[in-house]
């Protein structure tokens, strides 16, 4: 039990980083859902993708000497922008290619098409990366290395401070934009009821674009900060993890944008906590290779108890 | 409008698709069209796409290079030699369906794989069938050749080895009094985190901690930071390099002074690139040590650099080793069936036979079961975060 205090801070720490990753990733999920009710099972793609992306652009400023001259805090922002525009623009294509044909399609169907462009993203850039790069294993350099000491128990890498801080600022700006604009109205409505709204004159194929490049953009961001916080990166990257943030959506309830925040940061926290204090708590018969199955058993007690989720309102039916 | 363009799209699509498969039919028929009685065709089965498809390709290289400077001499006794590579992309359901493929094809007479444990096992079930020979470079598992299968065959060292060697490494060497076990759950690297786990308590050291984490995962935080507060004297990692090196970044980011040995999956390049100067002071032990220490060895690496304009991997020396033995078999195997083409067992049985023959990574003698009685296992260390890393012992590892 004392060891378990010793680690507490550190894990919940570690947790928080990981959620909030988790989070930014979860709201790609849940805006989509929200206005198409389709789960865009390419959005982990689009998570590696803005991971190449801001990666490349690291790596370009590295090789070029840009790096050093620099403030790191510039660098990160240049990444980010490469990797949000990139990957917000993979967004709307993605929707135009691959949903929007299928939109009065059997829901089933463009699930199938999501799967199909996960596949043909993964390959696509593991292809560009090896005729370019000769491996498709990427190692983003670590532009914020020092660490912040609060007590011995307690150490904070400053690159987990940075996606932290900027995690933050992106999900109170998605929110603002949401409720406070004229487009994060028009995303509500046709959230609410596309037909009824297209009747009010708001342009739904832009709106459902917009989500779109919203989502992507943000899964984008999420990438870059997630390989400057863990540093490699390969094409599959986005697999796990993009099951995990969709978990965290369906945790928070899918289709609340202060849902898959918080069931990001919670799933995070409860993976770490687990991770570390299985093997504790129940005394080394169960280790850190059950943390899953413990963040997913919380998962489904939620479910039990609230069966839309967290944040989620209850709906007629879902897939 | 809109949907006469779209329909445009869509025929173009169709047209270019059509086009590859064409292309691919043009190129099957030119391979299976002449089933010749002469012909041989000689597989490679490693994952050549997905996440461990740069061991895989590497693997294959090293095969492809002895099959080519050996081609000709087998082509002088009257055959034509095609090198089939294949992808089993590191899955067992996909291993076995190639493995089916491959002995439907009368031709094949040998096959330089698997790369993975777990994919070889099943996979060379479905050869036995037909007793079509199987030389693994790279499994290390026991069950590849405990099953005692007349047609499977490695050229390296086991795990119940390596497992063992790690600990006592750990207890001897470094005089170790506790030690931290991790493991990515697969058969491999729990399998050889169990032995070393064994080992341990033998050799006195305190298991402080044995626990998994996930491949394809990049925070393994949460196991480390138990690391950070039991403060082991040894981390050992069962299990491959995109895990190992992210932990050994992460462990000294946290300032874990831990000593770090992992297993063979731990050789690659690709571990200095990721840990960075982390890498600094960590050992693994593996059945090949860095190929270009001894002049034969470099000019091996000279000649697979010049060949295919990239430098090998250790492993790709395996593939080189077992495609050779795979060769010198073939070779055998006509002679004895009087200039003929042999069979799948004939195949097998002259290269369970092949004895004292030099490889790149040891001199190969089979036992009964299909080990290689010359196989060796190499403890590296990095002195600098360069590959290939000095190697600080080497011992024998047939038992």
């Amino acid at each position: 039990m004392e060891q378990f205090l010793q680690l507490l801070p550190q894990c919940l720490w570690d947790g928080l980083t990981l959620g909030v990753v988790y989070a930014i990733v979860a709201l790609g999920y849940t805006m989509v859902y929200g206005v198409l009710e389709l789960i865009n099972f390419a959005h982990s793609e689009i998570f590696m993708v803005g991971a190449f992306a801001g990666t490349e652009v690291l790596l370009y400023l590295q090789t070029y000497g840009y790096l050093t001259g620099i403030p790191a805090p510039v660098a990160l922002i240049m990444a980010l922008f490469v990797a949000m525009l990139l990957s917000g623009g993979l967004g709307v294509l993605m929707e135009r290619i691959a949903y929007r044909p299928l939109r009065n399609a059997p829901r089933l169907v463009p699930l199938i098409s999501a799967i199909g462009v996960s596949f043909f993203l993964q390959d696509a850039v593991r292809l560009i990366e090896g005729l370019w790069k000769n491996a498709f294993y990427l190692t983003a350099p670590s532009i914020f290395p020092a660490s912040i000491e609060i007590s011995t128990n307690l150490k904070l890498p400053v690159k987990s401070l940075v996606v932290m801080i900027s995690a933050v600022i992106m999900m109170v700006g998605l929110q603002m934009f949401v409720t406070r604009t004229k487009w994060g109205k028009a995303i509500r409505a046709v959230a609410q009821d596309r037909d009824t709204s297209s009747l009010m004159s708001i342009n739904v194929n832009r709106v459902i674009s917009l989500t779109f490049f919203i989502g992507a953009a943000l899964g984008g961001a999420a990438g870059t900060l997630f390989a400057c916080q863990y540093s490699l990166i390969n094409p599959y990257v986005g697999f796990i993890l993009g099951i995990k943030a969709f978990t965290a959506a369906v945790l928070g309830g899918i289709g609340s944008i202060p849902g898959a925040m918080a069931g990001g940061i919670l799933l995070g926290i409860l993976e770490s906590v687990g991770a570390a204090g299985l093997g504790i708590a129940t005394n080394g018969a169960m280790g850190a290779e059950y943390k899953d199955v413990f963040a997913f058993v919380i998962l489904i007690a939620v479910l039990i108890l609230k069966p839309s989720g967290l944040f989620g309102e209850e709906t007629g039916d879902k897939v | 409008m809109l949907r006469r363009k779209s329909k445009v799209l869509v025929s173009v699509l169709l047209l270019v698709f059509s086009f590859s498969m064409l292309g691919g039919c043009a190129s099957k028929a030119k391979t299976t069209g002449d089933s010749a009685a002469n012909k041989i065709k000689i597989a490679s089965v490693t994952p050549l796409s997905g996440a461990q498809a740069a061991l895989g390709e590497q693997i294959k290289l090293g095969a492809q290079m002895a099959f080519d400077e050996q081609k000709a001499e087998v082509e002088k006794l009257g055959f034509t030699l095609e090198f089939a590579p294949q992808d089993d992309q590191a899955d067992p359901k996909v291993g076995v369906a190639v493995a089916q493929k491959l002995l439907a094809d009368t031709d094949v007479l040998a096959v330089d794989g698997h790369f993975n444990s777990g994919v070889a096992i099943p996979s060379s079930e479905i050869y036995a069938k037909d007793n079509l020979c199987m030389v693994s470079p790279a499994n290390t598992a026991v069950g590849i050749t405990d099953r005692k299968l007349p047609n499977v065959n490695r050229i390296c060292a086991r795990d119940d080895v390596q497992g063992p060697l790690g600990a006592d490494f750990a207890a001897k060497d470094l005089g170790a009094k506790t030690i931290f076990i991790v493991h990515d759950k697969t058969t491999y690297g729990q399998a050889i985190a169990d032995e070393v786990k064994k080992q341990a308590t033998v050799d006195g050291m305190q298991v402080a901690g044995y626990e998994g984490i996930t491949p394809g995962e990049s925070d393994f935080s949460g196991v480390l930071n138990k690391v950070a507060v039991v403060k082991p004297d040894v981390v050992y990692f069962g299990g491959i390099y995109p895990e190992g090196s992210l932990l050994i970044k992460q462990m000294s980011d946290k300032g874990i002074k831990a000593k770090f040995i992992g297993p063979d999956g731990m050789d690659d390049p690709e571990e200095v690139k990721i840990a960075g100067a982390a890498v600094i002071g960590t050992y693994y032990t593996s059945p090949a040590a860095d190929i270009s220490r001894t002049p034969a060895g470099k000019a091996w690496v000279d000649s697979f650099t010049a060949k295919f304009g990239k430098a090998p991997s250790n492993w790709s020396a395996y593939g080189y080793d077992a495609m050779n033995v795979i060769m010198e078999g073939i070779k055998k195997a006509i002679v004895a069936n009087g200039g003929k083409k042999p069979s799948r067992l004939q195949v097998s049985t002259a290269v369970r036979a092949v004895s004292g023959l030099q490889g790149i990574t040891s001199t190969i003698s089979f036992d009964d079961k299909g080990d290689n009685k010359g196989a060796k296992l190499y403890v590296a260390q990095f002195k600098e975060a360069k590959y290939p890393p000095a190697v600080v012992k080497e011992v024998n590892a047939f038992k």
